[in-house]
């Protein structure tokens, strides 16, 4: 029996089904199934270079698939054009790995773009939710600052206060830590967490900090070639046996590469 | 053997093609914008003063000193034949029909279409251009509308600016160097310049300023590959939009000496 595609995708806020993307020869994404539940963050881990970050591009419309179905909220994306795709991005935030600041700009008019662009004119509305959004990743005061002066952790945080100012549904985090220092990265860590508990966003991280992933998922889903090879929750991966989980988790190259 | 040379033969063309038409795409896309979304006013200015304003000392310098040469080029010859007195009527024509259009876009190229280039490549190339299409903004209408309308009004003006001092320019040397009578130089300029001329010079630029814009801004939305990538998009944005207009000109000079023919008729 062929049930109604609608429905089947209507309990998650992402599904993503059979996603195929092959870029040149080479072949990044085999067939990814997942689904993402409302309100929860999972962490997808996985080698650098592993498409990570192509699979969380597809989500938010950025690229487009070979094969294969994403669901947003029960609507699929896979066949609309870039303007149609403009709703389905009002939904959703994304952190980029650079951040993706505008330099053109000061943090507060970063800030508030996607405000200015929904058409708030109101100069004392868009300078309190900057405000707001500023004291939520713990930036006060550094509205006038251009983001060529800021450190690689603010940056990461004035795109995160970016990307949630419209109090999106679900964002999306590209290595929300890499290249930051162990105690930055915690503070970012705390802050994934901190949204979800206070705006109950549905939040996918891509990471390969495995600290990062235990700290943040509710669920962890490992990438390995091209495939959801794993899917479960901390504890699961944690006492997992698996051979190439268990490198990864710990660090380890196999023999053959070390040689 | 024939599938290699076929091969080799195709894939250039096919590429050529397909530039071609991701540009014209480009240039569809910003019309429908233009007519159908809201403009953003302060980006648009911005744009006017980058483009227009902002070129005018360039554009000013290349007709002065383009009209003085070509006046005194024309005199020397036309001098011989004793009719030293019609170089006016052949600078202000030639400069209006020809120079006055091409030398402006080829300075706003290098110029104007540099800066965008190298502008939005930068931008696409730090996930810039992601950013916004990720905050619902489409990279046309932000990017590229406020840009061609900015050159489709100020490239008219440019032209105009920099013809009329290319025409001035050439008047002063005529006057006070080549010792040309100025009764009979203006005269014979007034004579033999017509409305169709300027009318030619002005639909030109707006030619030259569309090509320009759509060339160079597609160049920076496909940009590649970091900073090698922006420098190897803008070069190749300067040098595709001279080389369009120089050809576009070419076939722009015998539509438009169709409608507007050249001389006193």
């Amino acid at each position: 029996m062929i049930d109604n595609a609608q429905d089947r995708h209507n309990g998650s806020m992402i599904s993503v089904r059979g996603l195929t993307k092959r870029i040149g020869a080479q072949e990044i994404l085999r067939g990814v199934d997942l689904d993402v539940a409302r309100g929860e963050t999972l962490a997808i881990i996985g080698r650098s270079g592993g498409g990570k970050s192509v699979l969380l591009k597809h989500l938010i419309g950025l690229m487009q698939p070979n094969e294969g179905e994403i669901w947003i909220e029960g609507q699929n994306i896979t066949k609309m054009s870039e303007r149609q795709l403009g709703d389905i991005r009002q939904k959703i935030g994304i952190l980029f790995q650079g951040a993706a600041l505008f330099d053109s700009m000061t943090v507060a008019e970063n800030i508030a773009f996607p405000l200015r662009e929904a058409g708030q004119r109101d100069l004392k509305i868009l300078r309190e939710k900057v405000r707001e959004m500023l004291d939520v990743v713990e930036l006060e005061g550094q509205e006038e600052k251009m983001p060529v002066n800021l450190s690689g952790g603010m940056k990461k945080r004035v795109g995160l206060a970016r990307s949630i100012i419209r109090r999106p549904k679900c964002v999306l985090y590209d290595e929300p830590t890499s290249g930051l220092d162990p105690v930055v990265s915690d503070s970012i860590n705390k802050l994934i967490r901190r949204l979800q508990e206070r705006f109950g966003m549905t939040s996918i991280v891509v990471t390969h900090d495995m600290k990062s992933a235990f700290d943040v998922g509710n669920h962890i889903a490992y990438l390995h070639d091209g495939q959801i090879y794993f899917y479960g929750t901390p504890n699961e991966l944690q006492q997992t046996t698996d051979p190439i989980l268990q490198d990864f988790m710990h660090g380890r190259s196999s023999d053959d590469v070390a040689k | 053997m024939f599938v290699r040379l076929f091969n080799a033969l195709g894939r250039p063309i096919v590429r050529f093609v397909q530039y071609l038409g991701e540009v014209v795409m480009l240039g569809a896309e910003t019309f429908m914008s233009i007519f159908t979304h809201k403009l953003r006013w302060r980006l648009f200015l911005n744009q006017i003063v980058e483009v227009g304003l902002l070129s005018q000392l360039v554009v000013i310098i290349t007709g002065a000193f383009t009209g003085a040469v070509f006046a005194a080029q024309t005199f020397f010859q036309f001098n011989k034949l004793g009719m030293g007195s019609a170089t006016g009527a052949v600078v202000s024509v030639a400069i209006l029909r020809e120079l006055g259009p091409v030398l402006t876009a080829l300075m706003v190229a290098g110029r104007v279409g540099a800066a965008m280039s190298a502008e939005i490549g930068t931008m696409k190339v730090t996930e810039q251009i992601d950013a916004l299409r990720a905050l619902a903004v489409h990279p046309t209408d932000y990017l590229v509308v406020p840009r061609a309308l900015a050159m489709m009004i100020s490239m008219p003006l440019l032209v105009a600016e920099c013809t009329a001092v290319g025409i001035a320019a050439g008047y002063f040397i005529a006057i006070s160097l080549l010792e040309i009578n100025g009764t009979y130089y203006m005269a014979n300029m007034v004579r033999w310049t017509r409305n169709r001329d300027i009318i030619m010079a002005l639909s030109k630029a707006f030619c030259f300023g569309i090509l320009i814009v759509f060339i160079s801004c597609h160049k920076g939305l496909t940009a590649r590959e970091g900073a090698v990538g922006v420098g190897r998009a803008t070069t190749e944005a300067v040098v595709n939009s001279s080389l369009a207009v120089l050809i576009c000109n070419f076939f722009l000079t015998m539509t438009l000496n169709i409608i507007y023919p050249a001389g006193y008729q």
